[in-house]
């Protein structure tokens, strides 16, 4: 040490186990190792135990026959299927929920959001007692309130209630006449798609002109007209291709036609009624944090309410709504498990139910069915953030 | 250092690991025996207004209780549902599982579990409403049925419509009590479990004597209590309490006579009240292990008649589970 001072040459380099970076590399290593160490562990400790006590183990399982009955499917399945095929049929029908149930939570949420912010003393109170009433109560009690209290006090199925149109409503469920398409059925649907293809086509032009010469075009008549209006020409033209199968009594039960299950409805109601509260406070958030000064600007500049709204406020909006929307919208999807305790069939009820007991395999099952619920919410993130960044604010 | 915190957190992660050899010393030593119990179903596991339990399974519990610590109330009853029950007896979460369990080879090879016997002998039927005039279960083509999750019940239903070529609507539900609130509120035409369910079920609906239990038995359900697969020692002691009841109706020992017989002369008796040999120490236990099971619990028949038989509320005849010598098929090995 003297001896360095004297000669004036520069300090003795650290020792590598003072340097603070090595020191962090080292404590970041050692950190993972330690994780990785405690997750193999408790694997192989898991493996181990399983094979002690002689519980099966490994995915031999799926190409078993299931042997048991679903109640809705929307893939053909009975009980000579598979696990596998179980699987897929309640992924089905969990998907089918959450789609529809995130697309009128959506609408709902919008309108209530939007009321929230009314001048109408009425209107404005209402929606704001409907979102502090059912925000502020557990989930689970109305999937139950709606399932025990509503759809099972509807009548008996030899006193249905007979909707006119050849619809029927008792406590079994809502029964629909079923379309079936007759020979030309094809043509219809064909112009139908054909209507939206060219409505986007005829979007984009109008757009690029507008831009170019600032003439407007009436986007929304001209695509009612394409998409609704000349597939209803061409289905009158051709003699209406379509017929309908009519539910009828059977000896227990309505039969034929398409059954609404009301297991189904109560969780899509219970769902978006629920989840549509939180999205009206998202949306009224977002239109709020617009500043007033934005509509005032474009008033000076001489659009009137509608415009301004539509072209001034809400984009505006939309970013602010977007992430919390997005959120909301994963909610509702992993809120539909609670279906379980109101007997829809989703993902988890005939799994990690059914499947889970009568294979006795948790480990996997409970693994393959969080593997598929976080599928789906980073799926439903990703859509999200995409739009997100389209509409994101574009700095010029 | 790090591995001792490995270890530990290994340990909160996978606490059951140690749980599967001894069982009978963790029970003695922890002083209580956990036992998986139905909890809502009268007959053979319901706790009444006090708390206090009750029912075919829950003297099994209390049987192995008191052949272990000779004292029939240390056991705490766990209710499990019927899709929990057997994760809970795995993980070690409880000793015995003594909850009306179907006794089939795949529970017994594939779940790590063991079945120690038959305590009740079983067998799946249907409930309707009279309104309906189905006189057997072959009218129920197009019914809907609902159905408890977790059970041999919903596989038994499906092969039951298949095999006789009708159709069926199951409705499922994760627990009994949703699957009859359902059933009694008109959304199903039928409810489906076993008879002796079936019987248990009917009192609670809002009017008992508007339903009928139809003839037909569907499928076989030995019901008995299970253990761990892989500790032969607790499976013994699970499985001669059971014995122990049987054999103690058999020879006509009660909880009342338990103490005049234990002066009896017959060898048979002798030897399971242990004035004679050392059967209680073969296993592990006190050589008074069946006067004390006998004293507190009873024997199989009281234990019947009280819960399931003439002396309860469900009225279930014996049938199939008579002793061997009148008829049944309840038969014990000897103690020897």
């Amino acid at each position: 040490m003297s001896i360095d001072l004297r000669t004036g040459s520069p300090p003795a380099r650290v020792p590598f186990y003072n340097d603070p970076k090595v020191r962090s590399i080292a404590y970041q290593v050692a950190l993972c190792a330690v994780i990785v160490f405690l997750v193999y562990g408790a694997a192989r400790n898991a493996i181990d135990n399983l094979e002690r006590a002689h519980i099966a183990s490994g995915f031999g399982f799926w190409n078993q026959t299931a042997g048991f009955d679903i109640s809705q499917t929307m893939i053909s399945y009975s009980n000579l299927s598979t696990y596998g095929r179980a699987f897929w049929v309640g992924l089905c029908n969990t998907l089918l929920v959450a789609v529809i149930g995130i697309f009128l939570a959506t609408i709902l949420g919008f309108i209530v959001g939007i009321a929230r912010l009314s001048k109408n003393w009425l209107v404005n109170k209402a929606a704001t007692g409907y979102v502090e009433t059912i925000r502020n109560i557990p989930l689970l009690l109305q999937l139950l309130f709606w399932y025990n209290a509503v759809l099972k006090a509807l009548p008996d199925f030899r006193d249905s209630v007979n909707i006119p149109g050849g619809a029927f409503l008792n406590n079994r469920g809502l029964f629909l006449p079923e379309p079936i398409p007759q020979t030309g059925f094809n043509i219809v649907a064909l112009t139908f798609f054909a209507g939206i293809v060219v409505s986007i086509g005829y979007h984009i032009w109008a757009r690029k002109r507008q831009e170019k010469t600032g003439q407007q075009a009436p986007v929304f008549l001209v695509s009612l007209g394409l998409i609704v209006g000349v597939p209803l020409i061409v289905f009158l033209a051709l003699g209406l291709p379509l017929g309908f199968d009519y539910p009828r009594a059977g000896k227990f039960n309505m039969a034929g036609g398409i059954e609404i299950l009301p297991e189904f409805a109560a969780l899509l109601f219970g769902l978006s009624i629920y989840t549509a509260a939180f999205i009206a406070e998202v949306v009224r958030a977002g239109i709020r944090a617009v500043s007033h000064g934005q509509t005032e600007a474009s008033y000076s500049l001489g659009l009137r309410a509608q415009p301004t709204l539509r072209l001034i406020v809400v984009p505006q909006a939309m970013r602010v709504i977007i992430p919390p929307l997005t959120s909301q919208y994963l909610n509702l999807t992993k809120n539909s498990t609670l279906a379980v305790a109101i007997g829809y069939p989703d993902l988890v009820q005939i799994f990690t139910g059914t499947v889970l007991n009568q294979t006795g395999q948790a480990v996997e099952v409970v693994a393959i069915t969080m593997a598929v619920y976080l599928t789906i919410s980073l799926a439903t993130s990703l859509l999200m953030n995409f739009y997100n960044s389209r509409i994101a604010l574009v700095e010029r | 250092m790090k591995r001792i915190v490995s270890v530990i957190a290994l340990a909160v992660i996978f606490g059951a690991t140690s749980a599967s050899a001894q069982t009978l010393k963790t029970v003695k030593d922890r002083g209580i025996l956990n036992c998986g119990s139905n909890g809502s179903l009268a007959g053979f596991g319901l706790p009444d207004a006090q708390g206090k339990w009750a029912g075919l399974d829950v003297d099994l519990c209390r049987a192995v209780a008191a052949a272990v610590f000779g004292d029939d109330k240390k056991v705490k009853f766990v209710p499990l549902s019927a899709k929990d029950r057997f994760t809970a007896l795995q993980s070690g979460e409880v000793d015995v599982l003594a909850r009306n369990t179907t006794w089939t080879s795949s529970r017994d090879t594939q779940l790590g579990l063991n079945f120690i016997g038959v305590n009740y002998y079983d067998g799946q039927g249907f409930m309707v409403r009279k309104a309906l005039k189905v006189n057997s279960a072959l009218e129920l083509g197009e019914a809907s049925v609902c159905v408890q999750q977790g059970t041999t019940t919903e596989l038994n239903l499906a092969d039951y419509f298949r095999a006789n070529k009708m159709k069926l609507k199951t409705v499922t539900f994760a627990t009994a009590n949703e699957a009859v609130k359902a059933y009694d509120s008109g959304r199903c035409d039928a409810y489906t479990t076993d008879a002796s369910g079936l019987y248990a079920e009917r009192l609670r609906l809002a009017n008992a004597a508007d339903h009928i239990v139809l003839p037909e038995i569907i499928s076989k359900e030995p019901l008995g209590p299970a253990v761990r697969h892989g500790d032969d020692q607790w499976f013994d002691v699970v499985k001669w309490s059971l014995y122990a009841m049987l054999n103690a109706e058999e020879l006509g020992i009660t909880s009342a006579n338990v103490a005049e017989m234990a002066k009896s002369d017959n060898p048979d008796v002798k030897r399971l009240l242990g004035s004679e040999g050392n059967y209680g120490e073969q296993l592990g236990l006190a050589k008074d292990w069946a006067v004390n099971i006998i004293k507190l619990v009873g024997n199989y028949g009281e234990s019947f008649d009280r819960n399931v038989g003439s002396g309860s509320a469900l009225k279930i005849d014996r049938g199939l589970n008579k002793l061997w010598s009148k008829g049944g098929l309840q038969y014990a090995p000897p103690v020897r």
